[in-house]
């Protein structure tokens, strides 16, 4: 695509644009600054790419994927404030599953070992994953919220902490899993996944990108089954005290 | 016959932190619980009752002070052997998901054993067997505080806390509760600490009784005395507004 087309391209964002003043819908500035946002970061990524993979150097990649990282979990950490080394927590979670997920590509040599595959995999597992962490978090907070009596009941009854936690944990898990699990019912049937979409632009067969994009479905709710139950575990202890007592007040506090 | 300390406070002071300010819930509280008595626990509401009652099993934690139980502080006790020793029933006789033999059950499963038996803790409080499979959460509010007290029973505690237990119940359901915990304390020898807004039940079931207001304790004394010759004007005037009230 040449940079003419490019800047035609934005003919789309005018029609919203002018959609938005004419309904006065008051999305003008919303629309301006996602524009500018999205191009900025985006060229940004593409030549940071490009140094990368012009380097064709492990610890440059591992620089970048280390970045990602950072950024997805100081995003997903928003959700946990109040719960003791949450930034931590989740980067460890984050960082576990990019490392099972990428070794076992590359170890079973699913794909090749260069920054062209890695990256842009690691972006969509890393994405998923904070996805993922984002909804966790915002489960357990309503399901703490709703059954903190059932907690202080077990616990009453000389239940550890893992007993009282476990079935809130349990169904926080698996609720903040559905959207992915659900999302992947329908793909291909309603709208053709990006990475396939893009690959079939670039000119891909289909059936190896159809390969390819189904690779990326088993891997993404590997990696968020893996993402919750990893974050789960590492969250639950800070949900209390040293004397076994629910310590949640910041947590759940609202509107912070 | 000798009387033995089971529960002991100490100077005992809970503060809450709100919105960055400190908050005396409790201040400077002292006095004993003999074993096998009951103390009742009167006061307006928010002043305190209740917090006394989460400290004893650690459900909540003293700032100053020390809270004993059979002769150890509570802090020196293994946290689930303490809940186990102190247990509590709570106003809302609170329900797990489940039937009512799961939920009788839980103390024992919680520790990796099964209860046996389960029907004959429910013939001690008055609930049919027939009642085992039922969906505990449908029971009416009497029996589910009547299975309530059964599942804390499970554990044999030695103290048993109770707060605002009949509160929410109607007059018979009320009456029938407070006939079944006095039955425990009398075949089993458990010390109670009842926490209550009820004076007539306060005089009726204590052996002794504590007025608390505003996180101080104000007056004790035999149960008996504290009512028919209270000592501090705050506690004469709560009782006569009280008793005006009620009739």
């Amino acid at each position: 695509m040449n940079i003419l087309a490019l800047i035609l391209s934005l003919s789309f964002v005018m029609i919203a644009y002018f959609l938005s003043a004419a309904f006065k819908l008051g999305l003008g500035r919303d629309l301006l600054i996602t524009t500018i946002r999205a191009t900025i970061q985006l060229m940004i990524v593409g030549y940071i790419l490009k140094i990368v993979f012009g380097f064709d150097n492990p610890f440059a990649m591992i620089l970048m994927l280390l970045l990602m990282i950072t950024v997805a979990t100081k995003n997903a950490a928003k959700q946990g404030r109040g719960l003791p080394y949450v930034f931590w927590k989740i980067f460890i979670t984050i960082t576990i599953v990019e490392i099972i997920t990428q070794g076992f590509l590359l170890g079973l040599k699913i794909v090749p070992a260069t920054p062209q595959y890695i990256i842009p995999i690691s972006g969509m597992i890393i994405g998923n994953s904070m996805i993922i962490a984002n909804l966790f978090l915002n489960r357990l907070k309503g399901e703490v919220e709703i059954r903190k009596e059932e907690i202080l009941l077990v616990l009453s009854l000389g239940g550890s902490v893992k007993q009282a936690i476990y079935p809130i944990l349990k169904r926080s898990i698996k609720s903040s899993l559905i959207p992915t699990i659900e999302g992947q019912k329908t793909i291909g049937l309603v709208q053709l996944p990006g990475m396939m979409t893009g690959q079939i632009i670039a000119g891909a067969d289909p059936i190896q990108a159809v390969r390819f994009q189904l690779l990326i479905v088993f891997l993404i709710m590997s990696a968020a089954t893996l993402t919750a139950i990893v974050l789960g575990f590492l969250i639950y202890p800070g949900l209390f005290n040293k004397e076994q007592q629910l310590d949640v007040h910041v947590f759940l506090k609202k509107g912070k | 016959m000798q009387k033995i300390t089971e529960v002991e406070l100490k100077n005992v002071s809970k503060i809450f932190v709100n919105d960055g300010e400190e908050m005396y819930a409790l201040r400077k509280v002292s006095g004993t619980v003999t074993k096998g008595s009951i103390l009742t626990i009167i006061g307006p509401s928010g002043s305190g009752k209740s917090t006394i009652l989460s400290l004893c099993n650690l459900l909540s934690t003293p700032d100053e002070g020390e809270i004993y139980v059979g002769e150890k502080e509570i802090r020196e006790w293994n946290i689930q052997e303490l809940r186990r020793y102190v247990g509590i029933a709570f106003q809302s006789a609170p329900m797990l998901a489940g039937t009512v033999e799961e939920n009788l059950c839980l103390p024992l499963k919680l520790r990796g054993q099964s209860l046996e038996e389960p029907e004959k803790y429910l013939d001690f409080v008055g609930l049919s067997k027939d009642l085992l499979t039922r969906e505990a959460k449908e029971l009416s509010g009497g029996q589910r505080q009547r299975l309530s007290l059964a599942r804390t029973l499970v554990n044999k505690p030695s103290v048993l806390l109770l707060d605002e237990v009949t509160s929410a119940l109607d007059s018979i359901s009320s009456q029938e509760i407070e006939e079944l915990i006095m039955r425990i304390n009398a075949e089993r020898q458990t010390t109670i600490i009842w926490v209550t807004h009820d004076l007539n039940q306060a005089k009726r079931v204590g052996t002794q009784t504590w007025m608390v207001m505003e996180g101080s304790l104000v007056e004790s004394g035999p149960t008996e005395l504290f009512f028919s010759q209270p000592k501090d004007n705050r506690t004469k005037e709560f009782l006569h507004n009280l008793m005006r009230d009620s009739q």
